[in-house]
């Protein structure tokens, strides 16, 4: 009743291709912002934005780039840790070198370092696809993960080979560092998300996206229409590497704090391709979904014998939290193998017939 | 050009001045690259007879494992834990056939995947609740399992030769050879082949899908447990095995998805090369490449022969 197009009508072609052509929409875009600018910083404490929004966050900006990736060109990537990772410590070296350029501008040209190397190892998707290059992403998973241990001029030779995050600031305000509030880096890391979603969703509704999802969906004829594959290809590997590459030096600046390899590993990479597969294989709102509810989860799964006073060993819950994700993916898989993003839609689909369905 | 010598020169003067460390690393790289081959099988059955790509093979093997020596821990004896074990990995078939592979039927490739992935962490799950998730030590002794070394003279050294992993690389080759007749002369091996070319045209002509999933898990199963007692009795029973079974993937590469012969070549081509590259290569660059080197060795491969050793070269129609 509420959510209906009737008297909506769309006069110039910009209007009928808008992304969100319902002015509910644009409503519920513009609250969800508000929330998230307005309602979220003051109503939370420090500790919850620390644990909760902050890394939902940055996730989701992982999984968008992911997605551009697994979702939107149908190449499997196994080494997403790896590529954070690589702006991660891009971002730690250009701090080292240039200690007075803002931090922001450091952050985004490690995402340029990143998308370099996710060229680099986005090569051999030119000669085979599938599982064949989901394990040749894995190479580049490995062989990074270790150059993050053995190559001791990426942490600077230091002792405990780990990254350490000195303050930075902008407008005079410490954005990084231990001296840098919650709110402060929820803030920076909320715009920085926002301008980069908004920036991948007019890549993936524009000429380039629709290279990307013609390729997905079948290549052979993508290039006979004309796309050249390579380029089409190796654009993919580079944005998606891009927006990890933010989004790992987002994790370790503006949320960890400090950082060694072992952030970086193999489970990591896994944990965003589940985001990307729970929420939804080419969609960005799934995202975010789905980065909420895999980290959600086992925050609540932790809070909750604490809540209902069960008597329970913490031990056992952390198994118990493995089972229960477990079984939850599969649990998603056969219920709705597209995802949250695919759910969202169906429940958008009901509301707007809703009350007379027929 | 110093970096040259080291790279082209050295490595092989080093092993014509000590053939003997030369044959123990090869041997060493047989070993492992025996264990890694037994994984890799056990990718490919699955893969063969149900096209999914079975990513919790890894965790399958430190269950079977984990499930055998906390049996025994509790009581059991050896081989009655042996017997129970097997029975579980046949109840683990009949559970992922019923729960995660009929709802997923006509699914793409990816879900299927990921669902295995699902599987894996409820695995991992599972086993730390019901065993606990601390290292242990594998019943080698109570399954008769041979201990010590033989220290062969030859090539004006000693060379040693665990029995243990003789009797891994008999053990191994007992099972491809078993398996390789069940697959070609008996009645549901044929079956599998017939769902391995074509899911419906088996269906059509009669042959139970259902069946066939939960024997096929059921193989895998076994050779998880084979691998487990064999890797577990070489270090440990300990949940990381997890990760080191992933090196069956760039045997698979080698190999191609759907060969078992080639699963085998693969595993040993990539344990002796892996061997080999640490040993005489690896102080090059500090050491520790072992982890990646397999990785690399299968990319390069890749780019020459994107089907795999023996895999079947793919025709795409439009």
């Amino acid at each position: 009743m509420l959510y209906r197009e009737a008297g909506q009508f769309k006069s110039s072609y910009g209007s009928d291709m808008a992304i969100f052509p319902l002015r509910q929409d644009r409503i519920g875009l513009a609250v969800i912002l508000l929330v998230a600018f307005v309602v979220i910083p003051l109503s939370m404490s420090s500790f919850t934005l620390n644990s909760l929004m902050i890394p939902i966050l940055v996730f989701s900006l992982a999984t968008i780039g992911l997605n551009i990736l697994t979702g939107y060109t149908g190449l499997i990537s196994l080494g997403t840790g790896a590529f954070m990772g690589v702006g991660a410590y891009a971002t730690y070296k250009l701090t080292t070198y240039f200690p007075e350029v803002n931090i922001i501008v450091l952050i985004i040209a490690s995402g340029l370092i990143a998308a370099a190397v996710g060229v680099v190892f986005g090569l051999p998707s030119l000669r085979i696809k599938g599982f064949y290059l989901a394990v040749a992403t894995l190479a580049a998973q490995f062989f990074l993960s270790w150059c993050f241990i053995r190559v001791p001029w990426l942490y600077n030779h230091n002792v405990s080979a780990a990254i350490e995050v000195p303050t930075r600031g902008l407008f005079g305000v410490p954005i990084t560092g231990p001296n840098a509030s919650p709110v402060t880096r929820y803030y920076v890391v909320l715009v920085i998300v926002v301008a980069m979603t908004w920036f991948a969703s007019n890549l993936v509704h524009g000429r380039i996206g629709r290279m990307w999802m013609a390729v997905r969906d079948m290549d052979i004829a993508a290039e006979l229409i004309g796309i050249r594959l390579y380029q089409t290809k190796l654009l993919a590997f580079a944005v998606s590497s891009f927006y990890c590459g933010v989004a790992g030096a987002l994790m370790v600046f503006l949320w960890l704090g400090a950082a060694e390899f072992e952030s970086f590993n193999i489970n990591e990479s896994f944990l965003i391709l589940f985001m990307v597969i729970i929420g939804g294989l080419g969609s960005l709102i799934g995202s975010f979904m789905g980065a909420a509810f895999i980290w959600g989860l086992p925050v609540i799964l932790r809070a909750a014998p604490e809540t209902f006073a069960i008597p329970i060993h913490a031990a056992t819950v952390e198994q118990l939290q493995f089972m229960i994700v477990g079984a939850l993916i599969i649990f998603f898989l056969v219920v709705e193998p597209h995802g949250l993003a695919r759910l969202w839609q169906l429940a958008k689909q009901k509301l707007r017939v809703w009350p007379y369905p027929y | 050009m110093d970096l040259l010598y080291h790279i082209f020169v050295d490595p092989f003067g080093q092993m014509a001045a000590a053939p003997d460390l030369l044959v123990q690393t090869l041997w060493e790289g047989l070993v492992s690259g025996v264990l890694y081959a037994l994984i890799a099988l056990g990718f490919v059955l699955i893969f063969k007879a149900s096209g999914v790509f079975n990513f919790a093979q890894g965790i399958m093997v430190v269950f079977a494992a984990l499930t055998l020596v906390g049996l025994h821990q509790k009581g059991v004896p050896a081989f009655v834990a042996l017997v129970l074990t097997i029975l579980v990995m046949l109840a683990l078939a009949y559970a992922v056939e019923r729960l995660v592979l009929k709802p997923l039927v006509n699914q793409p490739d990816i879900i299927l995947f990921m669902a295995t992935f699902g599987l894996t962490y409820f695995l991992i799950g599972l086993g730390q609740l019901m065993f606990g998730g601390e290292p242990k030590v594998m019943i080698a002794n109570e399954l008769y399992l041979p201990k010590g070394s033989y220290d062969i003279k030859m090539l004006g050294g000693f060379v040693s030769f665990q029995k243990i992993d003789i009797a891994a690389a008999v053990i191994a080759s007992i099972m491809v050879a078993t398996l390789a007749v069940f697959f070609q002369h008996t009645r549901i091996g044929r079956a599998l082949r017939a769902v391995a070319d074509s899911h419906k045209a088996a269906l059509s002509v009669g042959i139970s899908l259902e069946q066939i999933w939960v024997v096929v898990w059921f193989t895998a199963g076994i050779v998880a447990l084979a691998t487990g007692i064999m890797w577990g009795a070489r270090s440990q029973v300990e949940f990381s095995l997890q990760i080191i079974a992933l090196k069956a993937l760039p045997v698979l590469i080698l190999g191609g998805f759907t060969s078992i012969p080639g699963a085998i070549v693969g595993g040993i081509i990539i344990g002796v090369g892996e061997k080999l590259g640490e040993f005489y290569w690896g102080p090059l660059m500090g050491s520790g490449i072992e982890s990646w080197l397999a990785y690399v060795i299968a990319l390069i491969f890749l780019l020459f022969r994107p089907q795999g050793l023996f895999g079947e070269r793919l025709i795409e129609r439009i």
